[in-house]
């Protein structure tokens, strides 16, 4: 994955260049990609619905959901492979119409979740079929690299179907880096990956992001989206949420200090009523305690001081963590409870 | 609309490339033409001195035009349906091509070889008569007309199964249905073609002319037609 540096530095120059007649075609203020109030249904099924949302240059956006919320339809609309029912759009600064595929097709790249490879190719071949479709200039310069950048060079001529599922994904990955593309759309990237190459594509999305590649990842890896992704918005065919990791967390999920004693407080009403920033508390357990607050810094403070002058020993004061998989756990969960009623 | 050279020629190459790799593809190919062969080829070898005048009035070697009628519709069958059920439609179809140059590409690529297995069975076939048969005979049976009705028919109608054979693959689901029904749908071109071989339609120039015409509008048709067939929602999503 070193290769990626040389990567960004080879085609940093065309990269720019190429960037500059994009910019120059769009306003700064342009988002990447916009959607509005775009729906898809297929005869009665609804696959999503009235969904809006805008991407910035450069930013690594996560579409999360469960099997069937529309994922992978949503991705195919984007990528003018099938014509949304309603609303609008734009990608990489062209109107979301059929009249404008090919124009938009050129200026993105699309990783299906099948790698989808011509087996009886080699890796170079499938590699050149497609640098040809996107008319690369230096094409064989631009499958080198590509390569390296996944780190298959040294498998570049062997047929596709001698290779494992992974390396067959990291193949798929090398014909997605060829188009140079403004938006980039990976649909589950490190399904089928160990846990080195799953490292090192997310160490390949961080650059593509420092070079101004906006990317549309879906993923089932939810750690791997916290990790990546400026934002993320949560599907089930109505776009349930959208924000930052830790905007969600905080929306969906009230702040809470967690106090833990060796034996039960005589009177907890006493030490934890009243204090800045607590807002209301809780027994957990025999000798937990758990404390709503407005403000951690000001309440942790302020908690240590009202036990340590009631004379309790103290084992922890922590304040609680939830994870992306508690978000999306918590909105999933309300929507299957809402269709059981 | 503007077909794009180099996006026809990638998928071209990349066919040519698939058919050279499962060498099986292009054998099979002249499997059938070599059956179709066989039974006029013992007609001619068993054929006295004296059918020879009979023979210099009849086209039997366009009979040999079914070939290239029947060869290339099991490829071709396999063109979109076949991608499609190995995954690799969907990364195409994210590529800038156009639906017109996919398919011209998938075209020509199934043209070459059928235009060469018909133009080497048909070869071999002149040979054997050349060699095995009587002198008399085989000069009676091949007329340079004919020899040139087989260049120029040949691709004609091994490009118009195949425009049938594309679009039919565009609309089913099971590649053996596409491969069978597009089999089915060359045997038209056969009957016609046998027709004028046994003298039942006569053979002039002005219907080779009139055969030539039509059959370069309905390749150019057929294009067209299948073109608008390919419906990319609907093979990648399966529905509508």
């Amino acid at each position: 994955m070193s290769e990626i540096k040389s990567l960004t530095r080879r085609f940093g120059g065309r990269f720019v260049t190429s960037g500059t007649v994009a910019v120059a075609d769009r306003k700064s203020d342009e988002p990447a990609l916009s959607v509005h109030g775009l729906s898809k249904r297929f005869g009665d099924r609804v696959a999503f619905q009235d969904i809006s949302f805008a991407l910035g240059h450069g930013e690594v956006f996560g579409f999360l959901g469960p099997n069937g919320a529309g994922k992978t339809t949503m991705v195919r609309t984007l990528g003018t492979l099938i014509a949304p029912t309603s609303g609008s759009g734009t990608v990489a600064g062209i109107p979301l119409t059929p009249e404008n595929g090919v124009e938009i097709r050129r200026r993105i790249a699309i990783m299906p979740e099948s790698p989808g490879l011509y087996l009886r190719l080699s890796v170079t071949e499938n590699l050149a079929c497609f640098a040809d479709l996107y008319e690369s200039r230096a094409p064989r310069e631009r499958i080198d690299l590509a390569l390296r950048a996944v780190g298959l060079a040294g498998r570049a001529g062997d047929p596709c179907g001698a290779l494992s599922k992974g390396l067959r994904q990291r193949v798929a990955l090398a014909r997605a880096l060829l188009s140079d593309p403004q938006v980039l759309f990976l649909d589950e990237p490190t399904s089928g990956l160990d846990p080195v190459a799953a490292h090192d594509v997310h160490e390949l999305i961080d650059k593509l992001r420092q070079r101004g590649v906006t990317i549309f990842l879906t993923t089932h890896r939810l750690e791997e989206a916290e990790r990546l992704c400026d934002r993320v918005a949560i599907l089930n065919t109505t776009l349930r949420t959208i924000g930052r990791p830790d905007e969600l967390r905080e929306r969906l999920f009230a702040k809470t200090l967690t106090v833990r004693t060796p034996a039960a407080l005589a009177d907890p009403g006493r030490v934890f009523g009243g204090l800045p920033a607590v807002d209301s508390w809780h027994e957990d357990g025999a000798a937990d305690y758990v404390l709503a607050v407005s403000e951690q810094v000001i309440a942790a403070p302020a908690v240590t001081r009202a036990l340590v002058a009631a004379g309790a020993d103290v084992l922890s004061i922590s304040e609680s963590r939830h994870s992306l998989e508690d978000v999306y756990l918590e909105l999933i969960n309300e929507d299957e409870e809402a269709n059981r009623r | 609309m503007n077909t794009n050279t180099r996006r026809v020629q990638a998928i071209f190459r990349k066919e040519l490339r698939e058919y050279r790799r499962n060498g099986p593809i292009v054998s099979t190919m002249a499997v059938i033409p070599l059956i179709f062969v066989i039974q006029p080829l013992i007609q001619v070898f068993a054929l006295p001195a004296s059918a020879a005048a009979g023979l210099s009035h009849e086209h039997v070697l366009l009979y040999l035009l079914g070939i290239p009628a029947i060869v290339p519709a099991f490829v071709a069958a396999y063109a979109v349906v076949g991608e499609r059920q190995q995954g690799t439609l969907e990364p195409v179809l994210t590529t800038p091509i156009r639906r017109e140059e996919l398919l011209l590409a998938k075209a020509l690529a199934t043209l070459l070889p059928s235009i060469a297995v018909a133009y080497a069975v048909y070869a071999l076939f002149l040979a054997c008569v050349e060699l095995f048969a009587l002198r008399t005979v085989a000069s009676a049976l091949v007329h340079p007309s004919e020899l040139l009705a087989q260049l120029a028919f040949t691709p004609l109608l091994a490009g118009w199964t195949i425009w049938i054979a594309i679009a039919i693959s565009t609309r089913f689901n099971d590649i053996r249905v596409a491969q069978q029904l597009a089999t089915l749908a060359g045997l038209p071109s056969v009957v016609v073609t046998t027709l004028i071989a046994f003298n039942v339609i006569p053979a002039t120039l002005g219907l080779a002319l009139a055969g030539a015409a039509v059959l370069l509008v309905l390749n150019r048709l057929g294009w067209r037609i299948t073109s608008a067939m390919f419906d990319r929602e609907r093979l990648i999503a399966g529905t509508r």
